[in-house]
């Protein structure tokens, strides 16, 4: 996926805040408050103290989920995205083929296909039931982490795979010529450049894996997707604790937004 | 114990009745169904959407950043479920006000609703960025021959954003056929939720899984090839892009 399409499907600015204050924008927000205050009013709201440690357990489940499969992901993305670039034809064949599956196909068909497919599967091989993993393989997490993991490593590959061609010859062909040998050439130039040119896509990346995070909640996975869906079962209110989870999700892609922006202001760049 | 001959039994996959073939496919029909529709949709409220975007007032603008702001921020799967829950009672309600009672809405049309409202944002943007890509010059040219705005817009907006427009449609459309694979999470009979009932009720989950992620990987790439044919079509005639 290119830069725009990332941009069009994840939140990666917030809205400036230059002219807050026209007069229309005045009388947007005076009718924006009075939705809110109704909301606040006439909808029930006395099920959050009850739920709210639940709650906060949810939103860190998603965050860990967000962080470890990003990381992963990434790790994972940047020799998908070498070797298409430089590999011999079988890793090339490999990666583009696994790349095409996995953006090819819904996420929650590979998170199904992993837990419900292989998670029946691995009970009937006694020596995987014997194995020091079978206490992990139960659960259902490590399920979510691979399908994400992966999932993150493919979109992310392509772009890693962009990056590294497009990192100009000359500054490789002149690391060569100081006489680096190709693994310091790669740890010195290439890699450091190809992360460079990759980090503006990475704020869209991440947001969008924030915006796959909640499916793990249907191999039961309690994240705050999970526990607002206990709300809605114990209580029966439709679209309060859908509206709080949006809120939720909502508040945590500004935090990424702004988080992002501060890092990569941190970051010199030429001519910016 | 478990080998390859016992664990693959092709036969489940059988058009006929006791095999979930034909289940299977029509699962997929619908799905298609509901990507072509809400595609279609989310297209529609898209150029609107970039048009106000862009053209449009104060207010205009501002609800418009509002809208696309909240459905990138917010996963699909939370919008699908108050998009269907909201739109489904709200429809409710107002032919009750009518007085016609309470109206049994399709899933079909419910599930395109939803995709339909979510792709419309993204398309939004899209299309805004196509449009903004367009040299101004261009756009004056024909305001100055005396074409009136929606001849403008026939004539020489839209036929020049499209090459802009294009690769990122495309990927718009393949999410919006992988997104109909969310509305299994509400109960729509759709492929993905079709599978699993097979798998389910056989416990063949590898198969059937297999199966739908086959066909979900034909759709994209058949549709890879037509937007092969799209891309070289409008793009003709144009500098290859750097």
């Amino acid at each position: 996926m290119s830069d725009p399409t990332i941009t069009a499907l994840a939140l990666t600015d917030l809205p400036t805040k230059k002219s807050i204050f026209k007069p229309h924008r005045i009388v947007l927000m005076a009718i924006a408050a009075a939705v809110v205050f109704c909301i606040v009013w006439f909808m029930r709201w006395d099920w959050v103290p009850e739920y709210s440690d639940r709650l906060a357990d949810g939103v860190g489940m998603t965050l860990i989920m967000l962080a470890s499969t990003s990381i992963l992901g990434f790790l994972l993305a940047v020799p998908i995205g070498l070797v298409q670039v430089t590999g011999p034809w079988p890793l090339k064949m490999l990666a583009q083929v696994f790349c095409t599956v996995i953006r090819g196909t819904p996420l929650l068909l590979q998170l199904w296909l992993l837990y419900y497919g292989l998670g029946s599967l691995f009970p009937q091989f006694p020596e995987i039931r014997n194995s020091f993993l079978w206490p992990y393989l139960r659960e259902s997490w490590p399920y979510g982490v691979v399908a994400l993991t992966l999932s993150f490593a493919a979109y992310e590959g392509e772009v890693m795979r962009g990056a590294f061609a497009g990192v100009p010859s000359g500054e490789l062909e002149a690391a060569r010529a100081y006489g680096m040998s190709p693994f310091t050439v790669f740890r010195r130039i290439w890699l450091p450049r190809a992360v460079h040119r990759a980090l503006p896509t990475l704020t869209g990346e991440t947001v969008l894996q924030l915006k796959a995070t909640p499916l793990v909640a249907t191999i039961t996975v309690i994240d705050v997707y999970a526990i607002i869906s206990q709300v809605r079962q114990k209580t029966y209110l439709t679209y309060e604790p859908l509206l709080l989870l949006a809120l939720i999700y909502l508040c945590l892609t500004a935090i990424l937004v702004v988080g992002f922006r501060y890092f990569e202001s941190k970051i010199p760049t030429r001519g910016a | 114990m478990a080998d390859a001959g016992s664990l693959i039994n092709w036969s489940l996959l059988a058009l006929e009745p006791p095999g979930w073939g034909g289940v299977m496919l029509a699962g997929l029909w619908q799905s298609l169904q509901i990507a072509v529709g809400g595609y279609a949709l989310g297209l529609i409220l898209g150029t609107g959407g970039a048009m106000g975007k862009l053209y449009g007032g104060p207010v205009t603008k501002d609800l418009l950043e509002v809208y696309t702001t909240l459905v990138r921020a917010v996963p699909e799967l939370v919008l699908i479920l108050i998009l269907y829950y909201a739109g489904t009672d709200v429809l409710n309600q107002l032919s009750a006000l009518v007085g016609f009672g309470p109206v049994d809405i399709s899933g079909l049309a419910a599930g395109i609703f939803v995709i339909g409202v979510v792709q419309g944002a993204y398309s939004t943007e899209v299309l805004r960025g196509a449009i903004k890509a367009v040299p101004a010059g261009q756009m004056e040219a024909a305001r100055a021959y005396g074409m009136s705005p929606f001849q403008v817009m026939r004539r020489i907006t839209l036929p020049a954003m499209l090459p802009h427009a294009i690769p990122g449609l495309s990927n718009l459309w393949l999410i919006a056929t992988k997104d109909t694979a969310l509305l299994a999470v509400v109960g729509f009979s759709e492929l993905t939720l079709v599978t699993r009932q097979a798998a389910g009720s056989t416990k063949a989950y590898l198969l059937f899984f297999c199966a739908a992620g086959v066909l979900y990987l034909m759709i994209t790439l058949v549709s890879n090839v037509l937007i092969g044919f799209i891309e070289r079509h409008y793009r003709r005639g144009m500098a290859r892009a750097a």
